[in-house]
């Protein structure tokens, strides 16, 4: 992407929502929509951009969760405070993910599943460690502070997953601009011809691990915030490692919107067939299913490649007309 | 005389059973160009592999710069100033050539125009200042050449590897890129490339070392090279010198 501009554009027009929407149904539905966009985001940073497909992005959304809970319940930690830790904690496990990932050289196919077999494990630990409130979860007391990072407005909620998001479409843009993002995209093209122009390919993918899972982790500190609860299922289950992985494919891996994208039009669809259907429990699912075929069938850069498809389309159409009445 | 650029000692290769590379010593000259030929599958791309660092030697020294580099990473060798084109090209097909060219630029400029800057100037040398904003996948066998140079150009190297990269090409655009490489070579860059097409060597290179089945078989300039028995046999067969030799 050339300028900022459109960043600041759709940023401006999501933080106005609120203003003019009051119904808590519609600012429910858009914060959990934003908070799985915001998962999707560190996902899109290693995968989108990186080509390193994890598909147990739930380490990390797990882990901030937990740290943010854990900290705030059993050490009386400040929420702001276990906030930030959660997001530290999710690119520490980045770090060590990704240096036992990389470091035994694991590509393609193998990460994928070595990223779910991590997950798991989390999540199996998670279930009987007593920190973690083992099978019975982790409750947040009810504090509606400011300095609790609990608000009794959606309104506020509301702006505060849009303000992480709007961080992470901003560190999207550096990142897409900078020289580590034209090494990580040179990873994903072709690695061995990466390394021939002097790019450290375990360096590059291990420093897009740890910007993913601090994204991916701060999605799950806010899960908690939100909901006041967690346990192994929420954390560490493979429902968000699948709405990490599937938003950013169906909106456009590899691009800033894409995660944004991605996770409206599937949380709106998932939403409009619940209402149609009556709450057929897995149907949300379904829709994911049907969205991802159409639109990887149409445009394998997803929503955000198929507009960006017509444009040129549209584009060198007009230029041909134009040519032929000059 | 001053130290070679690049001293390869006594150095091996092992795939199995298979010695694809045995005891192989050469020297390149700083500012030559030197040439690498012998029959398929003789060894050369596996030598490049060791001398660039995607392969480490199962015996023996490479010397770079007077420095010990042996079984150094690729990434490590190429900001010594190692570059090398593969055989076979590896663009990054889903970027545009200008694209590709800066992931090369950024190696010696961290800036992002000043790497977009330096990638044009390349280019420009390799005559793709036409196909900038061309998707890498678009481009014909020649311009792929092209690219796969103007990629390991942009990373400013003192040694630049050269494997193969008039192969695929037809006798005019052999000729253009013929003084491109020349060209190289008279701004200071020691080339050491990998050639089948005996005209380039021949009007190119000072130096010239043949491998055949692994081992280095004869070395010494271009005419010396191409009347030498062992070399033709290589190439042609066993008897083939003497066959030669009687021939009117
Ligand atoms: N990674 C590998 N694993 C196993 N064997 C290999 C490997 N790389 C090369 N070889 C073998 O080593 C030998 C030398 O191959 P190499 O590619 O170096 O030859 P070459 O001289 O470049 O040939 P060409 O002129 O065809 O490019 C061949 O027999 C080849 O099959
Ligand atoms: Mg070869």
């Amino acid at each position: 992407m050339k300028s900022f501009a459109p960043i600041a554009l759709v940023i401006a027009v999501l933080t106005a929502v609120p203003l003019l929407v009051h119904s808590n149904v519609v600012l429910n539905f858009l914060v959990v929509a934003l908070m799985i966009a915001l998962a999707g985001q560190g996902w899109n940073i290693l995968g989108g951009y990186g080509g390193q497909y994890s598909f147990g992005h739930a380490i990390f959304f797990g882990t901030g969760a937990y740290v943010t809970a854990i900290l705030q319940v059993q050490y009386g930690i400040n929420a702001w405070l276990a906030f930030g830790a959660g997001i530290v904690a999710g690119a520490a496990v980045g770090v060590v993910v990704g240096w036992l990932a990389f470091r035994a050289g694991l590509r393609g196919s193998y990460f994928a599943l070595v990223t779910l077999a991590f997950a798991e494990v989390l999540r199996i630990l998670a279930s009987v460690a007593p920190i973690t409130g083992a099978g019975v979860g982790t409750l947040v007391k009810l504090d509606l502070r400011f300095a609790a990072l609990q608000f009794e407005s959606r309104a506020l909620f509301y702006w505060l997953i849009l303000a992480l998001v709007a961080v992470a479409l901003v560190v999207t843009y550096a990142v897409e601009r900078s020289r580590f993002g034209a090494w990580l995209t040179a990873v994903r093209e072709n690695e061995d011809a990466a390394r021939a122009l002097g790019v450290d390919a375990v360096a590059v993918k291990l420093g897009a691990m740890v910007i993913s899972g601090a994204i991916t982790a701060a999605a799950g500190c806010f899960y908690v915030q939100y909901f006041l609860f967690v346990d192994s299922h929420i954390a560490y289950g493979a429902w968000i490692s699948v709405e990490a992985l599937l938003t950013p494919i169906i909106g456009g891996a590899g691009t800033i919107f894409g995660p944004l994208v991605g996770a409206l039009v599937v949380k709106a669809l998932g939403e409009g067939a619940l209402l149609v259907t009556g709450q057929a429990p897995g149907l949300d699912l379904v829709v994911f299913g049907i969205v991802l075929i159409a639109v990887v069938g149409l445009s394998p850069r997803g929503i955000v490649g198929l507009r960006q498809q017509l444009g040129a389309r549209f584009g060198s159409r007009r230029g041909a007309g134009e040519a032929s009445r000059g | 005389m001053a130290e070679p650029l690049l001293s390869v000692e006594g150095v091996s290769r092992r795939f199995g059973g298979l010695l694809a590379v045995g005891g192989v010593s050469m020297a390149v000259r700083e500012g030559s160009i030197t040439a690498l030929i012998g029959p398929n599958g003789a060894g050369k791309t596996t030598m490049f592999a060791l001398i660039s660092g995607f392969l480490k030697p199962s015996d023996g020294i490479v010397r770079f710069g007077g420095a010990d580099v042996t079984g150094e990473p690729a990434h490590r060798l190429a900001r010594r100033g190692i570059a090398r084109t593969f055989q076979i090209v590896q663009p990054f097909a889903g970027l545009t050539v200008r694209e590709n060219i800066r992931v090369g630029a950024h190696l010696r400029h961290p800036e992002r125009s000043a790497a977009f800057a330096a990638a044009e100037a390349v280019a420009r040398e390799v005559g793709l200042e036409g196909l900038l904003d061309a998707p890498a996948d678009s481009l014909t066998v020649a311009g792929r050449k092209r690219l796969e140079l103007a990629k390991a150009l942009a990373t400013e190297p003192k040694l630049l590897l050269l494997d193969e990269v008039l192969a695929g090409l037809n006798p005019s655009e052999i000729r253009d890129i013929i003084p491109v490489i020349r060209s190289l070579r008279d701004r200071g860059i020691t080339i050491l490339m990998i050639e089948h097409v005996m005209q380039a060597v021949m009007s190119l290179a000072e130096r010239v070392y043949v491998l055949a089945e692994g081992r280095l078989i004869a070395e010494g300039t271009p005419e010396g090279v191409a009347a030498d028995a062992a070399v033709i046999e290589a190439y042609l067969g066993h008897g083939a010198a003497k066959r030669l030799a009687r021939s009117p």
